[in-house]
């Protein structure tokens, strides 16, 4: 029993990808396909005062320009919601090209529509726009004279300030203090796949091929912004490549598509160029972080204070929620959190892998390293001492696993005997550090009810449905071993089909959600269903199971069988064929605990990483990460690997290479594209090792509380950490580039 | 001498042909098979291979040569079809991933990388690929630092870096001691 | 990307007559800067002539012991031949820090000579840059001028030279073949390249229709133990902040010759003559080599994002010259 669950088995979808059968969404090939292409605003703000079109239409096959002059006005307005709640996510709150008015850089101002992906390029840079240029404000900087507290987050979901005790008071009376402030560079996903959309319509009906991380959530945005019924409107997304939140809301290309298409009656593809990708679909907001921590002389915290401060879009209050772990990570009393926006002309940020905690867990991390060199307590007993044992909000934890993490860790990277004194090791000209964090992120069940269904044919295979998408999480895969168990099945009996709004639903997979809520909801259809097949054998005469207890029965390869006596039982074929049922199927849902659910839900980590500096010339090398996790069930143990491996060089990266700087003259990113905003190629990424804590959890579904971004949250923290071993130097702005790291020429 | 300086070798003359800028008809080797294509020519080889011909498997991540997904074989070495103009591969070998387990067989590159599940999204594994097998030809996949260097032009951000060398090294083992 | 002839040329002859009797035409090698920017709408050729087929892709030694490099041959061939990777080090390791296999293999000799700034402005087709729009002005002077440069700037044009291998040719007095319309001429590298001054389009004194053959390396002396250092912010497939390309000459504990040339630092691939009058005669050591490189960057100009080049260059001299007498690779 339970075969498959727990195995290393590879992706079902590996074969296709490594032979490049694979079809992502700007790959699809229909009959009479014309190409669209953007014109994106030159400027952050101000008017459109013109948009001559007249070389672009004379350009070789074009078949239309369209501008806020002549597309249709849309049926509804975009609320922002994020996509994981189940509703339309429109990503910000305003459409562009309904009227001249520019908010920032690169948003759309017209679209050309032509025969090939050559013209349509082509005629985009020769639509003439003038623009009449008014002030902006596109940094931090720039806006500080317009703080104001924010009163809801993340599309309001979440309060903007989180406090309990007595702060002030705690900080002031604290024997210890550390107080620290951080500067963090916007950072981009920059998913390898840059975002693309196929519409065609028929009859009036909608499909959309669309590289989406929600294909529901795509489905509600498009019928709600063109005023169609849900029912006309079809979202199939086959394979991603890749998300981190960028395809986690819906763009406005995707309804220019298709209003393009309707415009030319024609399919249109549009896939959104990489600079594009910089201004299109969201980005990691700019932001700075403070943070006070009180503590005790041995080392026990009594107080947090931690703020963030953010630059938002004109219309939106965004911010990633930054707060959260150090609300809870740490059993102190007094706790304040507040987050502070400046509205400026960027798009409205989004979801960037390990949203606002990766950052807020950075600088509650790098300050407890400070506190543990202030106290002269090792780093991670100091960890130990002060994590809560239960959430200090009062429930206990769904599960836990923290202390297991940071002591597996310190002894498989070897952190005992560690040497404190920073600069104390070298090697050449290199300077060697270690360094450590917790790691911890929230589980969250913003989702509504999910839904999935199975189908089991009269020779024995199976197919089960549900309406998720594969963007390299590997979903596809745990649920069918999901699938498989519960349906007693071996795993190449049963075939996994996603991707189709026109299968049962579920929600966008953000957060880590997705494998959690998906294999729950297959679980309990595939329950549901050898519960219905094991009940007609039980009722049925014919059968050897006749009368048994269905609780008695289980079943293994398709058979059906007494589990104290195995040589008792059916096969699902033989019941089948015998009730001349060519197939049967059931549909399951899961709806998940409520928001109130009286635990506290955290995932717990711990990261280690060595580091080599070379002081002169501001040089960082990661020589060795290791990465320990107690994320609940692991579905697939080698899978769940990939993803954590994945977050920990995210982490690497935030820490080291990735920001974008505004040109705050021209309101424009001065980065976009990947030969300048840096992502970690082979030769930055050194041997990774990741362990697993095991923990039990009934809260969450399946046991599964989630791996795709707790790899990467504490793992920016302790390089820093590393490099502050190693150089002795205490660098609060990421990312930790190299005139930073050197050394400050002496002075002469 | 292999190169003619003279100022006779510069004065010898013939007029050129030139083609385009309209559609063309173009005749490319992919895979082994000719293909008679209609195309401007400022088509990329990549976008001859993606839009026009149904080879999908080369995939386009940046377009300006920065991430390496669109890696493919002409006249065996590996290239970027991106900065590629699909005219100038006329009379040249182009091989893409679809040529490599042509007759079935998948490469046991394709096979390495599906053990140590060298990828996530997919995305840029088609690119991998077909940079990993020209990697051990062209003799960089010695040592771990050769193939992590000699690897880097092809980005991944799902971030398979440690899955993608261990199949490297498996495939390059194995035909060490056949 | 604009719409585009094409020709493909077998002949030097047919090459320069083409591309000189059109204004709009350009010559086309590996593709890897020219397509990018005419993709990025930068370079606007109506005629791009494949020169591929150009009897130019040989790599032979000269009589007297230099190395004529073809300008059609590709980076990574150059990069393995024998008499490159042994005789000139520093050539070898420049081209192999350069770009990626793929790029490498694509890349010309020629074209990487011609390779265009990678200043951000100049890229986004936008931006006010008098190297792509004469008389626009410049938008990195307070702009976001990080990877820009602090020698050979002026208030025209402060971008920095990519090239890797051209700092090491710089370095070993590398001569430049070309065929143009009015005949054959060879020009020495540290003449190929222009200073910005007021008219940063110009960058080097091709004129339309002259095509590079050949490169031609002198007789390697010094260079055979050269080295070439790049620093960056990640570890491989990008620019450099600074490099050096390094070869000193030590008898008794005393610099005899020495040859330093800087990337990344300067608008053209940058022979660091001031650093290397400075070294002759001295003791081999660190301290030496630190005077000598603050000698040559007291000459620069640093802007707000990137002053820290000045000590970042200086040190990796250090770095390069130390490397250099400790005889070449480590
Ligand atoms: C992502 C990326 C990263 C890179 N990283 C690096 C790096 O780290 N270091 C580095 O040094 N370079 C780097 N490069 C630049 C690369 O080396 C150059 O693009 C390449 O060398 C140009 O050679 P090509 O043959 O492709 O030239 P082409 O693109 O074909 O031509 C370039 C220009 O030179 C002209 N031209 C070509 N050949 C001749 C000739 N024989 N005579 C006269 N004119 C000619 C063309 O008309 C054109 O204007 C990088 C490029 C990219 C895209
Ligand atoms: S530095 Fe030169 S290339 Fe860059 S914007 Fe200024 S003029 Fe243009
Ligand atoms: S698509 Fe060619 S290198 Fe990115
Ligand atoms: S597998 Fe997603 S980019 Fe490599």
């Amino acid at each position: 029993m339970n075969t498959a669950i727990g195995r290393p088995v590879d992706r079902v979808d590996s074969q296709a990808k490594v032979t490049g059968g694979a079809r992502y969404t700007a790959e699809i090939s229909l009959p009479g396909l014309t190409y669209a292409a953007v014109v994106g605003a030159r400027i952050p703000s101000g008017r459109v005062e013109a948009v001559d079109a007249s070389r672009a239409l004379a350009a070789g096959g074009v078949l239309a320009v369209l501008t806020h002059e002549n597309l249709p006005e849309i049926a509804g307005q975009p609320h922002l919601l994020p996509s994981l709640l189940g509703a339309a996510a429109p990503g910000q709150s305003f459409f562009p090209m309904q009227d001249a008015a520019v908010h920032y850089a690169g948003q759309p101002v017209a679209l050309v529509v032509a025969e090939s992906h050559e013209q349509a390029q082509y005629a985009a840079s020769l639509v003439d726009v003038t623009y009449r240029r008014e002030p902006s404000i596109t940094s931090i900087d720039e806006g500080r004279d317009r703080v104001y507290e924010a009163q809801r987050l993340f599309g309001g979901l979440m309060p903007g300030r989180d406090e309990r005790g007595d702060v002030e008071t705690a900080l002031a009376e604290a024997p210890v203090r550390i107080e620290a402030g951080y500067r963090f560079a916007a950072n981009h996903h920059n998913a390898l796949e840059p975002p693309a959309t196929t519409a065609v319509w028929q009859d009036g009906r909608l499909t959309l091929y669309d590289s989406t991380m929600g294909i529901r959530a795509t489905q509600l945005t498009v019928a709600h912004l063109l005023g169609l019924p849900l029912s006309h409107v079809r979202v199939i997304t086959h394979f991603v490549g890749g998300g981190f939140g960028s395809k986690a809301m819906t763009w406005p290309h995707v309804t220019l598509a298709a209003m393009a298409a309707r415009h030319v009656g024609r399919p249109v593809r549009l896939a959104l160029t990489r600079a594009q990708t910089y201004t299109s679909n969201g980005h990691r907001e700019e932001q700075e972080q403070s943070i006070s921590l009180g503590a005790t002389r041995d080392g026990r915290l009594t107080a947090i204070r931690h703020h963030k401060l953010s630059i938002t879009s004109r219309f939106d209050d965004w911010a990633e929620p930054a707060t959260g772990v150090s609300s809870q990570l740490y059993d102190v009393e007094h706790y304040e959190g507040v987050h502070s926006l400046i509205q400026g002309n960027t798009m409205t940020p989004t979801f960037t892998r390990g949203p606002g905690e990766t950052l807020g867990v950075f600088t509650l991390e790098t300050a407890m390293d400070e506190l543990a060199y202030e106290l002269g307590v090792d780093p991670v007993e100091l960890r130990l001492r002060n994590h809560a044992g239960a959430d200090p909000r009062g429930n206990p934890w769904s599960s836990d696993g923290l202390a297991e993490c940071l002591r597996l860790g310190a002894e498989r990277f070897g952190w005992h005997g560690r040497d404190p004194r920073p600069r104390a090791r070298r090697d050449g000209d290199w300077l060697i550090g270690t360094g450590m964090a917790a790691a911890a992120y929230p589980v969250a069940f913003f989702m509504p009810e999910q839904r999935a269904r199975a189908r089991v044919y009269e020779d024995g295979s199976a197919v089960v449905q549900t309406g998720t998408q594969e963007f390299g999480t590997g979903v596809l895969t745990v649920a069918t071993q999901v699938a498989a168990d519960a349906l007693g099945l071996p795993l190449e009996s049963v075939r996994f089909e996603a991707g189709d709004t026109d299968l049962p639903n579920t929600s966008a997979a953000v957060g880590s959600a997705g494998a959690g809520m998906v294999s729950a909801a297959v679980h309990a259809a595939a329950t549901a269903l050898r519960d219905r097949l094991v009940a007609m054998a039980v009722a049925d005469a014919a059968s050897p199971l006749h009368g048994a207890d269905p609780a008695a029965v289980d079943v293994a390869d398709g058979r059906m069988r007494l589990r104290d006596r195995p040589g008792t039982g059916e096969s699902y074929a033989d019941l089948m064929i015998r009730h001349r049922l060519a197939d049967t199927e059931a549909v399951g849902s899961w709806t998940p605990p409520p928001l109130d659910t009286p635990h506290g839900l955290l995932t717990f980590g711990a990261q280690f990483a060595e580091v080599a500096v070379d002081p002169d010339l501001g040089l960082v090398r990661v020589r060795r990460m290791v990465g320990v996790f107690a994320p609940g069930r692991v579905l697939n143990p080698k899978l769940a690997r990939s993803q954590l491996v994945g977050g920990m060089v995210w982490g690497l990266s935030q820490a080291l290479l990735e920001g974008n700087e505004m040109d705050t003259r021209h309101g424009r990113w001065g980065a976009s594209n990947l030969g300048e905003y840096l992502v970690p190629v082979n030769a930055d990424i050194p041997e990774i090792t990741v362990e697993f804590v095991e923990v039990e959890d009934d809260v969450v579904p399946l046991g599964i509380k989630g791996v795709g971004e707790i790899g990467q949250v504490g793992a920016a923290a302790a390089v820093a950490n590393a490099v502050f071993h190693a150089t002795g130097r205490r660098l609060r702005r990421l990312p930790l580039a190299a005139e930073l790291v050197m050394d400050p020429p002496a002075s002469s | 001498m292999g190169i003619d300086l003279t100022a006779e070798a510069a004065s010898r003359h013939q007029a050129p042909t030139v083609r385009g800028p309209s559609e063309e008809p173009v005749v490319l080797t992919i895979n082994g098979t000719h293909h008679t294509v209609g195309l401007e020519p400022r088509v990329s080889l990549l976008d001859a291979l993606r839009d026009r011909l149904g080879l999908t498997g080369s995939k386009k991540g940046c377009d300006q040569g920065t991430c390496g997904a669109c890696t493919v074989w002409v006249d065996g070495r590996r290239v970027l079809a991106c900065l590629t103009l699909a005219i100038a591969c006329e009379g040249r070998q182009v091989t893409t991933i679809e040529g490599l387990a042509a007759d079935g067989e998948p490469h046991p590159m394709q096979r390495a990388f599906v053990e140590h599940d060298a990828f996530q999204c997919g995305y840029c594994t088609p690119g991998q690929i077909m940079s990993a097998i020209a990697l051990i030809e062209e003799g960089n996949a010695e040592t771990d630092e050769d193939i992590a260097e000699f690897m880097s032009g092809n980005i991944c951000r799902c971030a398979a870096y440690p899955g993608i060398r261990q199949a490297i090294k498996d495939v390059r083992d194995a035909r060490e001691r056949p | 990307m604009r719409p585009l002839g094409y020709a493909r040329v077998s002949t030097v002859a047919e090459a320069v007559e083409i591309v000189a009797t059109d204004p709009a035409g350009a010559f086309l090698a590996g593709g890897t800067t020219e397509i990018d920017l005419v993709r990025l709408g930068v370079a606007r050729p109506d005629l791009l002539v494949d020169i591929n087929d150009l009897p130019l892709h040989d790599i032979d030694d000269l009589p007297g012991g230099g190395v004529r490099i073809g300008a059609l041959a590709r980076m990574s061939e150059v990069a393995r031949t024998p008499a490159i990777a042994g005789r000139y080090p520093g050539v070898a390791q420049a081209l192999l820090l350069g770009a990626s296999q793929q790029l490498r293999n694509m890349a010309s000799m020629g074209g990487n000579l011609c390779q265009r700034t990678r200043c951000a402005y100049f890229r986004d087709g936008v931006s006010p840059c008098n190297k792509r729009e004469p008389g626009t002005g410049c938008s990195a002077l307070d702009g976001l001028n990080r990877g820009h440069a602090i020698l050979g700037t002026s208030e025209h044009c402060v971008a920095t030279h990519p090239s890797d291998v051209a700092v090491a040719l710089v370095a070993f007095d590398a001569v430049v073949h070309t065929a143009g319309p009015g005949g054959v001429r060879r020009i020495p590298i540290d003449d190929f390249y222009l200073m910005p001054g007021d008219t940063p389009d110009r960058e080097n004194p091709l004129r339309h229709g002259e095509l590079i053959t050949a490169i031609d390396l002198p007789p390697a002396g010094i260079a055979e133990r050269s080295v070439y250092l790049k620093f960056r912010d990640r570890q491989s497939y990008e620019f450099a902040l600074v490099s050096v390309c390094a070869a000193v000459r030590v008898e008794d504990g005393i610099v005899t010759e020495a040859r330093v040339a800087l990337g990344g630092v300067g608008t053209k691939p940058w022979r660091a003559r001031l650093a290397e009058q400075h070294l002759l005669g001295v003791p081999a050591t660190a301290e030496s080599y630190a005077a000598a490189a603050a000698y040559e960057l007291s000459a620069a100009v640093p802007r707000r994002h990137n002053a820290f080049k000045v000590e970042l260059a200086q040190r990796a001299i250090v770095r390069g010259l130390t490397q250099a007498a400790r005889g070449g690779m480590r």
